[in-house]
């Protein structure tokens, strides 16, 4: 039989807000254990939540990004349960009126010839705050709770079952993860926790309508884990029902060890959460000119610039995709095509050198050691011929080294391409005289001659001579 | 001394004819002789006391004194105070010690009011005759052997016994108006969102309302024009402009209207407490007030609604005393699991455990739609019935409680009957409006003591000023509120 699989994704992204959603605490990361937890972190009896509109704004962010409805009332309602970590007792959450409802991405699957869109429906995002962490450990037979995270703003973002493989998770995970910190709500840190995705995964015989019954896999924290563990998780619930068992609904933890899931204790799913709306809380009113003041304030989308990108640099598709897969890419493509550089030249080193430099040391673009005008200074360079295309990759190996600004390093290493016709003539006469076996070949319609005597005047200047202007010359001399 | 009021202890101080040290430690002294027995008072700090009035007698001797300033003032220990143990009448929180200041605690610091100790109360507030204290029940000034109303039963005592010249109370279901009914007082539960919750220990937060238990209506206007206003860490806290509370005291009475409930005079009424309230009333047509019969039909049902959504509140409230961070936690246990059962299991007591059950129930997968959902809208009628009510009247009158105190223990194993204590007092709860009790004479007991009865008064949102005002006419008239129980000399 022939087996399909369904995934729906909800990510928990952790808003970049300075303060917690609900009290005036930092969000800072990686501060001493509770040096970050106040009054109401803690939970001390008689303390209140007061919401964060910072938080709000971002919610507001995001579902404009996604051309979602903005819920004009919401209302924080308490999920109940009891664990160390989450010091009421209860977490504010939003459950039947979310901030945000319905929305869509179009994600990019795939590369080359296989590449397709696809639209993922987002159904909801809501506003909530995240719990603290539990210490293992630290003390012989004891565990520590540390609550400065408790508190973070968290919008979670659920889609729809609209995924349909593995790669269609991590591109969708990806653009969503690429979105949320081009709008500036989310930093994206993944180890840090920022972005975390559980998977819901299930399957069901091709072509049937029914869905089949869900594991969800909870807490990945990167893309990699991600494809490894939709991809195992799918090939046991296929070879499960194969094997004529069924499947329960659980939620699965992703060992990346030994590459399985395991479903985590069973009582975990017993939960009920009694929700009721937060009496501490009033229902959350976002009015027409909230949304507005939220999009005066928005970047330009990525879909947006792609399709500018498009029509005014006269980009393909697909290098306008790449260019704005990021927030960073697109700024510094920008300024250094601002910086004076040819769009389609620039286009081609930022997601060429610069791109291959970035990935090969895992560095961000923001962290890259050529800056955008120092990139466009040596594009220039290239553009009115003072450079050669291969010396232009001497010369950024060297910028990227550290070793000074374009002209300093061409005029260091005597790279400056020679255009003079004058000394080209000279080297070209040089050549032919040299090479009259050559020459005789190509009048006899040999056209490899040419190629083999353009070679050798190039040699012969060590690699300065401005081909084109080679070619020209040549092309005279042998009346060609 | 020990009888005068707010005003004229205020105005001794502000006269410099004692000082705030010496009127304290007169109040502490009375402490020392009469509270072993009354109990009034949960925790007590001579220190912090003393060194709160000698800073008051600074600032009256620098002319910067207002209304309160250097007047010993109990409050009720579900207020967090810094430096205070504050144990809301839980052995979940015998050993707390408050790390901040609720708003109402910084507002008396704020006017230089004395803390003069924490007042008992019903654990959690959850409780209408103060026996469910884990720090022992509180004996009624008027007769020894009975109770004196609930949860704010400590207040109401210390102030009845003069102990104190004024006090605080909250007010979830009738928490300050049934003790002040029951121990010859005046107590004003405001308006929802009035006073700031925060620092108050929640109970039920929809309901919840801090408010003044003091012995006349002038001097509960003292105490709104302290204890009320924003707090912008309170989301439920109005924003409102501030009010003089007082402005509207000596205002005539007359063209008035009063409408009366025919509910609140239907069975279940005690006799004695029904006559007490006629006469009340007989009193206000003397002062020129209209009388005018209502209806508010969906009385009864306000008791089944409070206890679907005051223990729903109430239950997910107490999550938070898990024995993890603060409270008490199990000497022994196994897993985590068991350190929670036990540690809650030992800290709560049987009625807190009662609501938390019931709570937990009516939110549960499958209940919620029957009990939860369907109380939420009975209360939308309930807030309805008081809109069309006031249509018809500027305010409402009836008795605070169905009957006077009751013998300690009378009603302690019968919560249904202990819960309808609070028959005319929880509708005004579930409808945000303000509600006060003022004393209106005294029933005899079978046993032939004086009990005192309380008229209930119930104003529409934001009209505290117009019942301070009837209440201070009546107060003018009769001397019900100035009379003093025996053996407390």
């Amino acid at each position: 039989m022939e087996w399909e699989v369904v995934i729906g994704l909800e990510t928990h992204t952790q808003l970049q807000t300075k303060t917690k959603i609900f009290s005036g605490a930092s969000t800072a990361f990686g501060s001493e254990p509770n040096t970050q937890a106040c009054v109401v972190s803690l939970a001390l009896p008689g303390v209140l939540p007061v919401l964060n509109k910072e938080a709000v704004k971002c919610a507001i962010k995001f579902g404009l990004a996604v051309n979602a409805e903005i819920a004009s009332r919401s209302v924080f309602a308490r999920k109940n349960y009891f664990y160390p970590d989450l010091p009421k007792g209860y977490q504010i959450s939003q459950y039947e009126l979310p901030v945000v409802g319905k929305g869509s991405m179009t994600i990019q699957v795939g590369s080359g010839d296989k590449a397709y869109e696809k639209v993922i429906n987002i159904t909801r995002a809501h506003l909530e705050e995240d719990a603290g962490k539990s210490v293992h450990g630290a003390q012989e037979g004891m565990s520590g709770i540390d609550l400065n995270r408790a508190g973070t703003p968290l919008l979670e973002i659920v889609t729809e079952p609209d995924m349909r493989s593995a790669a269609e998770a991590v591109a969708y995970a990806k653009k969503l993860h690429d979105l949320v910190q081009w709008i500036g709500i989310c930093d994206g840190n993944m180890q840090e926790g920022s972005f975390r995705c559980d998977v819901n995964v299930s399957v069901r015989p091709k072509g049937s309508e029914k869905l089949g019954t869900r594991r969800e896999i909870k807490n990945l924290n990167s893309f990699k884990f991600m494809q490894q563990a939709i991809e195992y998780e799918t090939r046991w619930q296929i070879e499960t029902l194969e094997d004529g068992g069924t499947i329960q609904q659980a939620t699965v933890l992703f060992n990346p060890d030994t590459g399985e899931t395991r479903a985590m204790r069973s009582k975990e799913e017993a939960n009920d959460y009694r929700y009721f709306p937060d009496p501490d809380l009033l229902p959350l009113a976002i009015s027409e000119s909230d949304i507005s003041t939220v999009k005066a304030d928005m970047p330009e989308l990525p879909e947006a610039m792609k399709a500018r990108f498009e029509a005014q640099y006269g980009l393909a598709h697909y290098d306008a995709n790449a260019l704005t897969s990021s927030r960073g890419t697109a700024d510094y493509f920008v300024s250094t095509v601002e910086a004076g550089s040819d769009a389609k030249l620039a286009a081609n080193w930022v997601m060429g050198s610069v791109s291959a430099k970035l990935n090969a040391e895992d560095k961000e673009i923001s962290a890259s050691p050529i800056s955008p005008s120092a990139l466009a200074s040596l594009i220039k360079r290239i553009q009115d011929g003072t450079i050669s295309n291969n010396a232009a990759k001497q010369v950024f190996e060297a910028m990227w080294a550290g070793e000074g600004d374009a002209d300093s390093i061409i005029e260091s290493k005597g790279l400056k391409q020679v255009s003079d016709s004058g000394a080209i003539e000279a080297i070209v006469d040089e050549v032919l005289a040299a090479n009259v076996a050559m020459v005789e070949e190509f009048k006899a319609g040999k056209e490899k001659a040419f190629n083999a005597l353009v070679g050798q005047a190039m040699k012969a200047s060590k690699g300065k001579a401005n081909p084109a202007q080679v070619n020209e010359i040549l092309k005279k001399k042998l009346g060609a | 001394m020990i009888n005068k009021s707010l005003k004229q202890l205020g105005a001794m101080l502000q006269g410099k004819e004692i000082s705030s040290v010496e009127l304290t430690q007169e109040f502490l002294k009375r402490i020392d002789r009469l509270n072993p027995e009354i109990n009034a008072f949960i925790t007590l700090d001579k220190d912090k006391t003393l060194a709160q009035a000698k800073h008051a007698d600074s600032l009256l001797a620098a002319g910067k004194g207002t209304a309160l300033t250097g007047l010993p003032i109990g409050q009720k220990d579900i207020f967090v105070a810094k430096g205070w143990r504050t144990t809301c009448g839980s052995k979940m929180l015998e050993t707390f010690i408050g790390p901040y200041d609720a708003d109402i605690i910084e507002r008396f610091d704020g006017v230089g009011a004395v803390n003069l100790g924490k007042t008992n109360m019903d654990e959690f507030a959850m409780g209408s005759s103060n026996e469910t204290s884990y720090f022992g029940k509180v004996q009624n000034p008027w007769d020894r052997s009975r109770v004196p109303g609930g949860s704010s039963g400590g207040s109401a005592a210390a102030v009845a016994a003069r102990l104190c010249a004024a006090a605080t109370g909250t007010d979830t279901g009738g928490s300050i108006r049934q003790p002040a009914s029951l121990c010859g007082l005046s107590g004003l539960k405001p308006t929802y969102g009035l006073a700031s919750r925060f620092g108050m220990i929640a109970f039920a937060s929809s309901l919840d309302q801090s408010g003044p238990m003091a012995k006349s209506c002038e001097d509960m206007a003292l105490m709104m024009n302290v204890l009320t206003g924003f707090d912008k860490r309170d989301s439920t806290s109005l924003n409102r402009e501030k009010e003089d509370y007082t402005r509207d005291l000596s205002k005539p009475l007359a063209g008035l209207k009063v409408g009366l409930p025919k509910e609140y005079f239907a069975e279940g009424l005690g006799a004695d407490v029904a006559k007490v309230v006629h006469e009340a009333i007989a009193e206000y047509k003397k002062l020129g007030a209209e009388m005018v019969d209502i209806s508010l039909p969906n009385t009864q049902l306000s008791i089944p609604v409070y206890y679907v959504l005051a223990p729903a509140e109430a239950s997910s409230n107490l999550s938070r005393f898990d024995g993890v961070r603060y409270g008490h936690r199990a000497k022994e246990y196994g897993d985590l699991m068991d350190m929670y059962c036990k540690s809650r299991a030992e800290g709560f007591g049987a009625e807190v455990k009662r609501r938390i059950l019931i709570g937990t129930y009516v939110l549960s997968a499958g209940y919620y739609d029957a009990y939860y959902l369907k109380a939420q809208q009975i209360r939308r009628l309930i807030a309805q019935d008081f809109e069309n009510a006031f249509k018809q009247c500027d305010i409402i009158m009836g008795p605070t409680a169905p009957s006077t105190a009751f013998k300690a223990g009378e009603k302690a194993d019968d919560p249904v009957a202990m819960y309808l204590q609070d028959i005319y007092t929880i509708a005004v709860n579930l409808a945000g409006l303000p509600g006060m009790s003022i004393p209106a004479g005294f029933a005899p007991s079978e046993d032939g003591k004086r009990l005192p009865v309380g008229l209930q008064i119930i104003g529409n949102y934001f009209d505290e000023a117009r019942m301070l005002n009837a209440g201070h006419a009546y107060q003018q008239v009769t001397d019900w509120h100035t009379q003093m129980p025996e053996g407390i000399e």
